[in-house]
């Protein structure tokens, strides 16, 4: 009864209240600003001079271009496969489809160090690459491979849903208004799984160009050449230069928090319609 | 057709998952059973499994208790404005467009040594970065939006009169939180528990710039897998790896387990 | 209970949705708050609830002002639209939940429920979950658990929106009987007429935030107080001018509009009305059978009337030009509303024989 009263008490309420709110600013709003903060604390010119570093910039149109090559990838396989798993009735459907989520609960690391096991120099895939005169590991496909494998399950996860969702008679329907498999596809199937596919593959995009963990692994980190931003980024903190480090972040940060805001726009019309 | 699309979904899924998979625990046991002991049993491999072991029952508590907490006062507190609730709505998912890197660097900038914060901790004693806390600090950040967002949908779904219900009945705030709310949204948290821990154990880009991966002072599980990758020591980066794959495929296993309950109830 | 509201206010946002409501509730009665959707009447309940603060205004329980009492202290019991039962609770869990949170023992916990259990007509499903039950027996746990910690005050949002027609009108006169034998003071929300006239003491009817009229479903049907009261209750036509009426020429000379109700007009042959001056050429337009009585639309003055005639009366036939008297039309302005008698009914010159 006493610690009812106790907890009843409105000071309670409000302190409660304030940790939380504080927490959560503390924990993710501050954090946020200090990089931008950082970012342009020894001046605009610090900032620029920064950015214009060769190496920055080239590992920023790097990152962005082998994250375009991934998502696309991803979103050719992953609405291949969500069509797969829900349309058709095979064995070892449901392994497959509880395996999809493997890369989400795998650790990153660990991904990478697979991939780099399975390419690697040594390997027969690795070898065989090499034989035939071109190479995966410590160079730009073998940061797409780790790309691809991170991200997934996004598309999938995304296209599924609706795809379960599409009513088998609003098919029956073009159908018995003759119209011919392709057609239906084109103009009833892929309308609806396309918010998925743009959707998922936004995600993907966004953890591609955030990727860390598996790339690192197996990019070989060549300036220029295999290095990406987050890559640089961790370099710069390690030589101990987090101005120049915070300059690539906040590049880096302001393109996912887009899309992020994309996402949202997009979920939010399509809630609407 | 069919069978060439199904056709094809395996391969991708050989490729892209049993392939490694395969390769990598062959790799781990290349050199016998005895390999993969001796690399899990190195005294820096044992420590940096027990830190992983710190880190995540740290992250988890606290992320779990916070998560729960957000999620109440994001979907029912009236005394944040709608705008207020928005706002912080769409910051949750901040950290998910996140580098981990940039998270790690985050912390640094904030907290590391040359910043003012961290001078006042360093005063008093408390080291942050390149220590426990910061590590802690660094996965929480990484892994704030997970519980929030299983949540928030189970309370938005069940709505709030029956919570009300229970206050004309008499119940005050916590009778009502154990015995109405609870109950329904114990599956999404447990949940959420599970992508906590999964998420934590894998944490890895945002630790190794917060840690400074310090052998057998900071090193997590997978920073010490990357180290070893580094010293080329693939045969005893395979072993942890492989525990740490484990542990994600049983982590795994009860995700589609308690989804299942959490349909059901 | 004695509730007593006074000058109560709710804003939600820019959105004014309680607007100076102001009532007294006598002890033991029972209160049909009437009106559309979305005219604050379960902004009110749950102000009187305590799920919703006023911005201003009193709410007085028993003389007692209990503004700033938590709905946990204001000994009410609240039957929500949804009935919005614990759905990871069984019946008999359902209606101990009160008793147990104000930590009754255990014999009184479960001599009430099995007493509230037999009231509700329940008995044999206390085993059973929420999703195990049907609306009605949804509903009537919903009830029981609201009584179950004796609570001063009833308060019901919307007890039969959720329920099919034909159980509605069962377990409404279940209800009435229900309160009347607990004899506890109550209010429900209702924006259906019929339920609110069948089973209310006494209707409030709430408009746009507003209360436009409270008294008894026969006063406020007799006498409108507002033009709004005047058309939501009963049927009635509206005249665009009163004074295209016979009879209604005296208005006070403003543009006024008049309502009138089947009731207040008849129809018949010329020989039929005394005062054979006061009726209006008018033709019969249509001719509805409504089981006890025939339902008649005449057209007077291309206005579309409509009136209730007996079936032991000669039966009329579309076309047929006949007689129309207006008794009494709802009158009302920019200024005010009252009931007026037809003016030429009152032979002006009588003439006593």
């Amino acid at each position: 009864m006493f610690l009812n009263t106790l907890l009843r008490h409105k000071g309670w309420t409000w302190g409660f209240r304030t940790t939380i709110l504080l927490y959560f600013v503390v924990l993710i709003v501050l954090p946020i600003l200090g990089v931008y903060y950082n970012s342009f604390s020894l001046g605009f010119s610090n900032f620029a001079g920064s950015i214009s570093d060769p190496i920055a910039w080239k590992s920023v149109l790097l990152t962005l271009k082998l994250a375009v090559i991934a998502t696309v990838i991803n979103v050719l396989l992953g609405t291949m496969i969500a069509w797969v798993l829900i349309r058709y009735q095979f064995p070892g459907k449901a392994l497959l489809n509880s395996l999809v989520d493997l890369p989400f609960a795998l650790p990153t690391a660990v991904g990478g160090l697979m991939i780099l096991l399975l390419l690697g120099p040594g390997s027969l895939i690795g070898g065989m690459a090499e034989a035939l005169g071109f190479e995966i590991v410590f160079h730009q496909p073998a940061i797409v491979i780790a790309m691809v494998f991170v991200t997934f399950p996004f598309v999938i996860r995304a296209v599924q849903p609706l795809l379960e969702e599409l009513d088998a008679s609003e098919e029956e329907a073009a159908y018995t208004m003759g119209a011919t498999r392709s057609r239906v596809f084109r103009q009833v199937i892929l309308p609806s799984m396309a918010p998925g596919m743009i959707g998922g593959g936004m995600l993907a995009f966004s953890r591609a160009l955030a990727e860390f963990g598996a790339v690192v692994l197996v990019a070989g980190n060549i300036p220029g050449r295999t290095l990406v931003s987050s890559v640089f980024i961790f370099g710069e903190v390690e030589s101990d230069n987090p101005v120049g480090a915070a300059a690539v972040s906040i590049i880096l940060l302001t393109l996912s928090f887009l899309i992020l805001w994309l996402i949202n726009m997009l979920q939010m019309r399509g809630r609407r319609v | 057709m069919r069978k060439l699309w199904i056709g094809l979904t395996y391969l991708v899924f050989f490729l892209l998952i049993a392939a490694p998979l395969g390769k990598m625990t062959i790799g781990a046991f290349s050199e016998g059973f005895g390999g993969f002991w001796d690399a899990l049993t190195r005294p820096e491999a044992l420590h940096a499994l027990m830190m992983t072991g710190f880190v995540v029952v740290v992250v988890t508590l606290l992320n779990t208790l916070f998560g729960i907490m957000m999620a109440l006062y994001l979907v029912r507190a009236s005394w944040l404005g709608s705008r207020v609730k928005g706002l912080l709505n769409s910051i949750v998912d901040l950290p998910y467009a996140v580098s981990p890197v940039i998270g790690g660097l985050m912390i640094v900038l904030l907290l590391g040594p040359d910043s003012a914060l961290g001078a006042v901790f360093e005063q008093i004693g408390v080291k942050i970065v390149y220590a426990f806390p910061g590590m802690v600090i660094a996965t929480l950040f990484v892994t704030f939006p997970l519980m929030v967002r299983e949540i928030m949908p189970v309370l938005q779904e069940i709505g709030s009169q029956q919570e009300e219900a229970a206050s004309t009945l008499g119940a005050y705030g916590w009778t009502t939180f154990w015995k109405v709310t609870w109950p329904s949204i114990r599956w999404a948290v447990i949940y959420g528990v599970i992508l906590t821990v999964a998420r934590s154990l894998g944490e890895f880009g945002a630790v190794l710039v917060v840690s400074g991966n310090i052998m057998n002072k900071t090193q997590t599980a997978t920073t010490l897998v990357y180290q070893d990758v580094e010293n080329f020591n693939v045969t005893a980066a395979g072993g942890i790896a492989l525990v740490l794959a484990a542990f994600s495929a049983g982590l795994l296993l009860l995700m589609e387990w308690s989804k299942r309950r959490k349909e059901v109830h | 209970m004695h509730v007593e509201v006074r000058g109560l206010n709710k804003h939600f946002g820019d959105f004014h949705a309680v607007k100076d409501v102001n009532f007294g509730i006598t002890k033991g009665h029972l209160i049909g708050l009437l009106g559309p959707s979305g005219g604050g009447k379960t902004s009110i309940l749950r102000m009187l609830a305590g799920l919703e603060t006023p911005d201003s205004g009193e709410i007085v329980f028993h003389g007692k002002t209990v503004n700033n009492l938590p709905p946990q202290e204001r000994e009410i019991g609240f039957v929500f639209q949804n009935y919005a039962l614990f759905k990871h609770m069984t019946v008999y869990e359902n209606i101990a939940f009160g008793l147990k949170v104000k930590k009754a023992n255990k014999h009184t916990i479960q001599n009430r429920v099995a007493e509230l259990v037999e009231l509700t007509g329940l008995k044999g499903f206390e085993k059973r979950y929420p999703h195990q039950l049907s609306g009605g027996q949804r509903q009537r746990v919903a009830f029981a658990r609201a009584l179950a910690p004796e609570p001063q005050l009833l308060l019901l949002d919307e007890p039969f929106a959720a329920i099919d027609a034909k159980i509605r009108q069962e377990l409404r006169s279940w209800l009435r009987e229900l309160i009347e034998r607990v004899g506890i003071t109550s209010i429900f929300v209702t924006h259906d007429q019929d339920e609110a006239i069948e089973v209310a003491d006494e209707i409030m009817i709430i408009n746009q935030g507003r209360l436009e009229q409270k008294g008894t479903p026969w006063d406020i049907y007799k006498e409108p107080k507002t033009p709004f009261v005047a058309t939501f209750i009963g049927e009635s036509t509206l005249i665009g001018s009163a004074a295209e009426l016979k009879g209604f020429h005296n208005t006070g000379g403003k543009p006024t509009k008049a309502l009138i109700r089947p009731e207040y007009i008849e129809v018949g042959h010329l020989n039929e009305f005394k005062m054979a001056s006061a009726t209006e050429q008018g033709i019969v337009k249509h001719l509805h059978f409504r089981g006890s009585e025939w339902l008649v639309e005449v057209e007077v003055n291309g206005h579309k009337l409509v009136t209730y005639r007996s079936l032991e009366k000669e039966t009329l036939t579309p076309g047929q030009e006949i007689a129309v008297l207006v008794h009494r039309a709802y009158l009302f302005n920019d200024e005010r509303s009252w009931i007026q008698e037809n003016g030429l009914k009152e032979d002006p010159m009588p003439v006593f024989i």
